[in-house]
């Protein structure tokens, strides 16, 4: 019996030793882990966050001022990724930082745009092109769908429109049957 | 849904029927030779495994009836049932065959998610907690003293009445296997051992045709494509290479190789335990290094263990190693191949 | 002989082939209205080159290829062009996409072709020509056969390998084809060899088609070989056929050129010559209509044809409910059977519930290995499954899901009645999702970063104008009270 507990406990210090090495061992370099927090991120640079842009967000993470929840364009996939990346508990996307949406751009109306650049000066990665006093065009190529440049427009011209599914984006659905194992 | 639209006209059910069907030749065996006893075995376990397996279905919300007809407990009652001695009492009986469906089966995720071979979980925990009752083979019916009629094996199993006068002793006796090794403890030469009334041609009386017929219901499986032949090949290959080896050397204390295979589980391990699809490996070279490990164990632990047989922790200690070998043994792609 | 090679798994699905090779190709009628998808290819969609309303001629082009990878769609017919819209095409999502309809005028009143002569013309010339005539691979992956036509700098092709193996069950298109125009097959052969100097031509037909085979061997002369391959499904397949006649195992994401073999349908061969050698751009093909119709057979089809007008002039029978395009091992469910025939169309299957039954609801996997035993890519079908199911995407990735050819011998021998190939498609579809979303956030970083950088960087210069002319009026009032 005795010899047992010694072996037991033994058994988990010396365990318990090796995995203390090995986080110390192989512990991401700060810079390293914020790009890689940035590469999961979805780079639609909304500030939804509470973070202006997804760099500071991938920041406030690495150094532990930010929950891994708050970003909801990313959704609960990306935080299941940031979870395994930091090897933390998963948490379900917070609500006060707003809900997963199925992506979408923004669209101008044309006839409605008065041409005061003033969303020019708010989209994040300068998908919208046109000069002052001409109507204004998203490029929804690159529009992320960050719906920063819904507010300043003095005319409400723009809103978000969902990506349209086609033949080259459309995905096969996981096949569904009532009688699964597991 | 996406294509294919044509499917081969097989399924589980099946699979599991054909293989129920190559197991009755040995079962009808074992009933010529050992008496009725089995067919009692086989119905309890039976009913108990599909009562188990209809509960736990329902408890876990699966749809019962498409499950039970899939056969899976009913292989794993009849596999349980011929690896433990043909007269257990009842509760013995019930007891291994509950726990092999309800612990080892469902509590894993059920049917296909069971690491475990249920049948063996069920064995393992039998002779660990009723190690005497888990010993007490019957004899032979042509070297017993006495034979039980179905009445009385009936009368034995549920309410532990023998007929008046009769001693258990008359009727059983420790397995081949057992024998041989407690004989050669107390240094009898092996010629003398093996010609002890209980031992056949090649393994122990009796025994040795339960093992053709197992042999026989594993070619048709074969024949059928519901086995490969990696997994036997490779089992029998390395019990006879391994006991021949030991023979070779130390042939005073070591049966030849055609006695290891001819007696325990050696067969019905080849053909129908280690060849479960579940607990087993997918890919061919996997099969075969699955297999010659749980030979090799087998030998060493019917020899230097305490238990009578070793294929059942055999397959147990391989089972643990399935995703392991499965991980290392994927094949080529095509296109990839050195 | 030959010395065949042999590739692992496949299976024997029943053939159902006799029912429709009973009679010759036929030609059906005109229909009222062809809807013509710009999009019928693998690649960029064509340009519409038409206008609503404008008369069009036989074989005139309507779409122009653009990008790299591209090829030209033109009107089967002469007629009006009625409109250009979107509208359903045959795909498995139902989606709609640009098509052009035209009206036909019954004139049938055909453009002017050209015809040249290929050996005596600069490779990348027909090559041209070939892309101009919406010349694809009619096998049914309908890639470009311009781009596959190019032998590359470096790189010999020594064997060009003709396709007339047809494994999947109900097929009989290109057996047809090679019955009744086997010459100009090997017409066309010739100058594919010609543009890939390949030393060698091999057709390769799986031995279930002994007319076709005596007639190709007829029209091949010496030059070109045809051998009869053992029929086992997914024998026709490009990797699977190339391995059976050559030997060489063409891993995927690697082009079939590098190691000096190319491998074409007959039915494309067809095409080629009647491009080349005719000037007649592809605006037909044949199309077996079967299942469950009275009188099942193949259809030389205008492209833009409704596949419904085709199954009526099969007379369907009792109890069919929707069709599929394509074989039963690899095709798709029709959402909707009037979509028109395409490039791609080689076969429709009027389905019943008698010759299709509905799959037995799955099992779990009991890990039996026939799936992988059947694989003839030799994956592990039920790890892919397991993965797949999972989300586990990584890893189904890991173990070379993008190998799997989606043949479906796994699905086909699963006692459990696993979609295992619809786990994989789903699992490939998801990874392409992200991978798209992965370069557009890759993008949208860049542009982010860029926009600060140029935000910072005007900042500051105006910080630095505002400093130059504080420093100027300083320096002028400096002069002024100096002076
Ligand atoms: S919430 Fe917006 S800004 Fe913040 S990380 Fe997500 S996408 Fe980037
Ligand atoms: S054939 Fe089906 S049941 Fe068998 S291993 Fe493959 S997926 Fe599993
Ligand atoms: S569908 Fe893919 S995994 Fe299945 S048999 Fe074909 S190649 Fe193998």
């Amino acid at each position: 019996m005795l010899d047992a507990i010694l072996v037991m406990s033994g058994l988990a210090l010396f365990l318990g030793s090796l995995l203390g090495y090995a986080s110390i061992r192989f512990h991401v370099q700060g810079n390293a882990l914020v790009e890689k927090i940035d590469a999961i991120l979805p780079q639609t640079q909304c500030a939804q966050c509470g973070f202006p842009g997804c760099r500071p967000y991938a920041e406030a993470i690495a150094e532990g001022r930010a929950e891994i929840n708050q970003c909801p364009p990313g959704g609960e996939a990306n935080i299941h990724k940031l979870a395994d990346l930091l090897g933390v508990e998963f948490k379900s996307l917070n609500a006060k930082h707003g809900a997963e949406k199925p992506k979408s751009v923004a669209f101008i109306d044309e006839n409605t745009c008065i041409g005061c650049t003033l969303c020019i000066q708010a989209c994040p990665v300068d998908a919208i092109s046109g000069a002052p006093k001409h109507m204004h065009t998203i490029l929804s190529q690159e529009c992320t769908g960050c719906e920063l440049c819904i507010e300043p427009c003095p005319v409400d011209c723009i809103s978000m429109v969902p990506v349209a599914v086609t033949v080259s984006n459309w995905k096969w659905k996981a096949p569904s049957y009532l009688q699964e194992a597991g | 849904m996406s294509s294919p639209y044509l499917s081969q006209p097989s399924s589980v059910s099946m699979i599991m029927l054909k293989v129920l069907c190559a197991m009755i030749p040995a079962i009808a065996a074992d009933a010529w030779f050992f008496g009725p006893a089995v067919l009692v075995t086989i119905c309890l376990a039976s009913i108990t495994a599909l009562c188990v397996e209809a509960l736990m279905l329902q408890l876990r919300n699966r749809p019962v009836l498409p499950f039970l007809m899939d056969g899976s407990a009913l292989l794993t009652a009849w596999l349980l049932a011929l690896s433990i001695p043909p007269m257990g009492p009842w509760w013995m009986i019930v007891t291994g065959t509950a726990f092999a469906i309800a612990i080892s089966k469902h509590l894993y995720g059920g049917l296909g998610n069971n690491p475990f071979n249920p049948a063996m979980v069920g064995y393992a925990v039998l002779i660990i907690s009723f190690p005497v009752q888990m010993t007490q083979w019957l004899a032979p019916e042509s070297v017993a003293q006495a034979h039980l009629g179905l009445g009385e094996v009936l009368d034995y199993m549920f309410f532990h009445i023998l007929p008046q006068g009769m001693n258990l002793d008359a009727v059983t006796s420790a397995t081949p296997l057992d024998t041989l090794k407690t004989q050669l403890h107390m240094e009898r030469p092996i010629g003398e051992i093996l010609s002890m009334p209980i031992y056949g041609a090649m393994g122990g009386k009796g025994g040795e045709w339960m093992a053709a017929a197992y042999l026989a219901g594993g070619l048709y499986l074969l024949q059928q494509r519901i086995i490969t032949w990696q997994v036997p090949v490779a089992f029998l290959a390395s019990i006879f290479a391994i006991s021949g080896l030991f023979h070779l050397a130390d042939s005073a204390h070591h049966a030849g190789p055609f006695f290891h295979l001819a007696s325990g589980a050696s067969m019905i391990g080849a053909f129908f335990i280690l060849t479960d699809p579940v607990t087993g490996p997918t890919t061919p070279k996997g099969k075969l290094l699955f297999a010659t490990g749980a030979g090799i164990l087998t030998y060493l632990i019917r020899t230097y263990g305490n238990y009578p047989d070793g294929v059942a922790f055999a397959t147990l200690l391989m089972n643990i190693c399935v995703p392991l070998i499965d991980a290392y043994t994927q094949p080529p792609v095509f296109g990839k191949k050195k | 002989m030959r010395k065949l090679f042999h590739f692992n798994g496949g299976v024997h699905p029943p053939q159902h082939k006799v029912e429709s090779v009973k009679d010759p190709i036929r030609k059906p009628p005109l229909p009222e209205k062809l809807v013509i998808p710009l999009h019928q290819h693998i690649g960029t969609a064509a340009k519409v080159a038409v206008m609503v309303g404008e008369r069009v001629l036989k074989g005139q082009k309507i779409g122009e290829a653009t990008g790299n990878v591209s090829s030209a769609i033109h009107a089967p017919t002469s007629g009006k062009v009625l409109e250009i819209g979107n509208f359903p095409v045959a795909h498995p999502s139902g989606l709609s996409e640009l098509c052009v309809t035209i009206a036909p005028d019954g004139m049938d009143e055909a453009a002017p072709f050209s015809p040249v002569d290929p050996f005596s013309m600069d490779p990348a010339e027909i090559r041209k020509i070939l892309r101009d005539s919406g010349v694809v691979g009619l096998g049914g992956a309908v890639f470009p056969s311009a781009i596959k036509l190019n032998p590359g700098r470096e790189k010999q092709v020594r064997t060009l390998v003709l396709n007339g193996a047809e494994c999947e069950p109900y097929i009989t298109c290109d057996d047809l084809l090679m019955r009744e125009r086997a010459d100009e097959i090997v017409k066309g052969a010739q100058i594919m060899r010609h543009l890939l100097h390949a030393e060698e031509v091999i057709v390769g037909i799986e031995d279930n088609k002994p007319e076709a085979i005596a007639a190709m061997k007829q029209a091949a002369g010496d030059e070109i070989e045809v051998v009869a391959v053992p029929t086992l499904y997914p024998g026709g397949g490009a990797k699977q056929l190339i391995r059976v006649l050559t030997g060489i195992e063409v891993p995927a994401g690697e082009r079939s050129t590098d190691l000096g073999v190319q491998c074409f349908n007959v039915a494309t061969a067809y095409t080629v010559y009647r491009a080349i050698a005719c000037g007649e751009p592809v605006t037909s093909r044949i199309v077996t209509v079967t299942g469950n119709v009275k009188n099942p057979g193949n259809y030389e089809a205008l492209i833009g044809t409704p596949m419904d007008f085709l199954i009526g002039l099969s007379e369907p029978l009792e109890g069919s409910r929707g069709a599929l395009m394509g074989g039963p091992m690899m095709g798709f469910d029709l959402p909707s059977v009037s979509v028109p025939v395409v490039k791609a169309t080689n076969c429709i299957i009027v389905k019943s519930e008698k010759l299709f039954p509905a799959p037995p609801t799955p099992m779990p996997c009991i890990r039996c290995g026939r799936c992988a035993a059947s694989c003839p890519a030799d994956l592990q079908p039920q790890e892919l499954y397991w993965f797949a199911k999972a989300g586990n995407f990584g890893k189904a990735q890991e173990y070379s899901l993008f190998d799997c050819i989606e043949c479906g011998c796994c699905s086909y021998v699963c006692p459990s009645h696993i979609p295992l190939v619809q786990f994989y498609r789903y699992a490939k579809s998801e990874i392409w999702a992200q991978e798209r979303e992965k370069k557009s956030s890759d993008i949208a970083r860049v542009r982010h970063e860029f926009r600060i950088e140029r935000t910072e960087r005007e900042k500051r210069e105006k910080a630095e104008r505002l400093a130059q002319k504080a420093a100027q009026t300083r320096a002028q009032i400096k002069a002024e009270e100096n002076s």
